[in-house]
C-alpha cells in the first residue's frame, strides 16, 4: 500500500503541489489527471524522490521514503516515462535488465527475467534480446521502457504520460496490454495522464488535480456520474459523460431473460459497445453469450434506463 | 565498400614509402631541388623524425584529452557549474596564445628540446576537446538522463554507463580535431630543437631547397589525412545510432 500523506512542494512561493494525501492498494491502478500545470508530474516525481518534498509524507508499505537513500528508494519503485527513455547504446536486454543489474542479481537469473519480460509483452526474445532501441517501432520502444520499470518486481510502478508518445491505435492496445499484465502480476500502479478517458480505462480509481490540489479522488463511475466540481465535469467532457458511464458498466449488469436478434456480445463487453451495436444495426436488443453460448439480452430500453438513473441524480447543480 | 578501401590503401603505402625509402622518389622532387644541391632530405632518417614526431602529437594530446574532458566533467555537474565560464577562458586563453610564442617563452624554463614543444601543442590542443566534451556532455537527451536517475543510478554510474559513452562520438570529433591541428602545429618544434618533421621543412627554408619543404610537408599532410580518417571511423563504431541495423 502506498499512502500519500499531505505532500506539498513550494517553488518560489508557488503551490506546485498543495497538501495532496490519497492511498494506493497493492495490486489497483491509480490514475492522477489534470491539465497541464495540475502538479500532477510534480506529485509523481515526489515519490520516487525525483523532487524533493517541501513538506509532507510518503510511505511504502508502511516505511517513510523519506528515510532511504534517494537512488536505493528509486530501485525499488519501477519508473516509465513518455518517450521511454532507453539508453540508446544498450541492448534491449541490458536496457531491461538495467535494475537487476543495479540490485547485484546474478547474471543468468536477470537473463531468466529479461526473456519473461519479453514473452509477456509479446516480444519473442530471441528475435529481440540483442536488438539496440532505434531499430523498435515506438510501440516496441514504450513496451520495452514498461518491462524495464518492471524487471526487479518493484513494489510500486510510477507512468508518467508513458502512451503520450503513441499513435492512437497503438496507445489503446499499449493500454489493453498494461491491464493485463497488471492483473496478472498484481502490480501497483501510479499513472499521470491529462486524458480522462485513460484515466476511465485503465484506473481503478481516478484522482483529478488542479492547481496542485486533488480535486477528487474516487472510483472511475463515480468521477463521471457525479464529478465534485465544474471542473471535473470539463475533463470528463459534458456532452461525452453519458457514453463514458456506460463504457463502465458491463453487460452483465443489466443482462435479462429472452432472446434478441443478429450477432451475440460476449458478457464481458460493456453498454456503449451494446448501445453501438444497436444502433448500427437498427435492434431493439442484443443477444449476450458467455464463453459462446447464449445466456439472455440487454435491451435498448435498459440501456436507457441505466443512463437515466445516473442522469436523473445529475440534476443537483454541480458545484463550483 | 571496397573502392573506399583502396581508397584508403593508396595514401597508407605511399606515406610508408615516402618514410621507409625516401631515395625511390629522388627524380619526382628533383626539378624542385636547387643545381646541384641534395634532392632528399639524408641528414636523419625520416622514419625516426616521424615517429619522434607522432610520438610528441600522441602525448600531448593524450594530456590535453585527459585534462579538457576532466575539465568538462567537472563543469558540467551541478557543483562545477559555476566554475564554466572561467575554466572557458582559461582555455580559450589556450587557444588564443600563439604556439610560437609559448614555444620562446617556454625555451627558458624548460631548455630547448621537446619540453617547450609539448606545452605549447597541449596548450593548443585544448579547446576543441573541451568545447566538444562539453557540448557532448550538456546535449545528452533529456528522457534518457530522467530514466537513469529514476531508475536508481547513482552520479558515478550514470557518468560512466550513460553520458560519458554517450557523449563519447561528440568528444571524439574534438579529439579528432585537436590531433590534426597538433599534427601540423608540431613542425615548428623544431625551431626549439624538437626531433619533429618540421626538421626537413625548416632545412628546406634555410638552404632554399623547395624539395625538402615539399618532402616534409606531404609526410605531415599525410599523416594528418590518414589519422583524420581512421579517427572518423572510430567515431562512427562508437556512435549509438549506427546501432540501428
Amino acid at each position: 500500500m502506498i499512502e500519500i500523506d499531505e505532500i506539498t512542494k513550494i517553488y518560489q512561493g508557488q503551490r506546485a503541489v498543495d497538501a495532496v494525501s490519497t492511498t494506493i492498494e497493492t495490486g489497483t491502478i491509480a490514475c492522477i489527471v489534470g491539465t497541464s500545470g495540475s502538479g500532477k508530474t510534480t506529485l509523481l516525481r515526489m515519490i520516487n524522490r525525483l523532487v524533493e518534498p517541501t513538506s509532507g509524507e510518503v510511505r511504502l508499505n508502511g516505511e517513510a521514503t523519506s528515510a532511504m537513500p534517494p537512488h536505493l528508494l528509486r530501485r525499488r519503485i519501477g519508473y516509465a516515462i513518455q518517450g521511454h527513455g532507453l539508453f540508446p547504446h544498450h541492448t534491449v536486454a541490458r536496457n531491461i535488465g538495467a535494475v537487476p543489474r543495479l540490485l547485484g542479481w546474478p547474471k543468468a537469473k536477470i537473463a531468466e527475467r529479461v526473456d519473461e519480460l519479453l514473452d509477456l509483452f509479446g516480444m519473442e526474445p530471441s528475435q529481440f534480446r540483442a536488438r539496440y532501441p532505434a531499430a523498435l517501432s515506438g510501440g516496441q520502444q514504450q513496451r520495452v521502457g514498461v518491462a524495464r520499470a518492471l524487471a526487479s518486481r518493484p513494489d510500486l510502478l510510477l507512468m508518467d504520460e508513458p502512451f503520450g508518445a503513441l499513435d492512437p491505435i497503438i496507445r489503446a492496445r499499449a493500454q489493453e496490454d498494461l491491464r493485463r499484465i497488471q492483473r496478472q502480476l498484481g502490480s501497483t500502479i501510479l499513472l499521470v495522464t491529462h486524458d480522462m478517458e485513460e484515466a476511465i480505462r485503465l484506473g481503478d480509481k481516478v484522482c483529478v488535480m488542479d492547481g496542485g490540489k486533488l480535486v477528487q479522488d474516487a472510483a472511475p463511475t463515480r468521477i463521471v456520474a457525479d464529478p465534485a466540481s465544474r471542473f471535473v465535469a470539463e475533463m470528463v467532457g459534458d456532452a461525452e459523460r453519458p457514453l463514458r458511464l456506460l463504457s463502465l458498466i458491463p453487460l452483465s449488469d443489466l443482462l435479462e431473460p429472452g432472446e434478441a436478434p443478429g450477432d451475440p456480445l460476449d458478457e464481458g463487453a460493456n453498454l456503449r459497445d451494446a448501445l453501438s451495436a444497436c444502433l448500427w444495426t437498427g435492434r431493439e436488443a442484443v443477444p449476450v453469450s458467455r464463453d459462446g453460448a447464449p445466456v439472455g439480452r440487454v435491451t435498448l430500453e435498459a440501456i436507457r434506463a441505466a443512463a437515466l438513473r445516473h442522469g436523473a441524480t445529475d440534476d443537483a447543480p454541480v458545484p463550483a | 565498400m571496397r573502392r573506399r578501401g583502396l581508397l584508403r590503401l593508396i595514401p597508407a603505402l605511399l606515406l610508408v614509402a615516402l618514410v621507409v625509402w625516401p631515395q625511390a622518389f629522388a627524380p619526382l622532387f628533383a626539378p624542385f631541388a636547387p643545381e646541384g644541391g641534395p634532392v632528399i632530405y639524408t641528414r636523419t632518417s625520416l622514419l625516426s623524425l616521424s615517429l619522434s614526431h607522432l610520438g610528441l602529437v600522441a602525448l600531448a594530446s593524450l594530456a590535453a584529452t585527459l585534462i579538457a574532458v576532466t575539465a568538462a566533467v567537472l563543469v558540467t555537474r551541478p557543483a562545477g557549474a559555476a566554475f564554466r565560464p572561467l575554466s572557458r577562458s582559461v582555455v580559450n586563453i589556450g587557444q588564443t596564445f600563439p604556439p610560437v610564442a609559448v614555444l620562446a617563452l617556454a625555451v627558458p624554463v624548460l631548455g630547448f628540446g621537446a619540453g617547450p614543444t609539448l606545452v605549447a601543442l597541449f596548450l593548443y590542443g585544448l579547446l576543441p576537446i573541451f568545447e566538444n566534451a562539453m557540448t557532448g556532455l550538456s546535449t545528452l537527451p533529456p528522457s534518457v538522463m530522467e530514466a537513469a536517475r529514476g531508475i536508481g543510478m547513482t552520479r558515478w554510474r550514470r557518468l560512466w554507463v550513460v553520458e560519458l559513452p554517450l557523449a563519447l562520438p561528440v568528444i571524439l570529433a574534438g579529439v579528432r580535431l585537436s590531433v590534426v591541428i597538433a599534427l601540423g602545429t608540431a613542425t615548428i618544434g623544431s625551431t626549439v630543437a624538437a626531433r619533429t618533421l618540421g626538421e626537413v621543412i625548416i632545412a628546406g627554408l634555410l638552404t632554399n631547397n623547395t624539395a625538402f619543404v615539399l618532402q616534409g610537408g606531404v609526410i605531415v599532410g599525410l599523416f594528418a589525412v590518414l589519422i583524420y580518417d581512421g579517427l572518423t571511423l572510430l567515431e562512427r563504431r562508437l556512435s549509438p545510432d549506427r546501432k540501428a541495423g
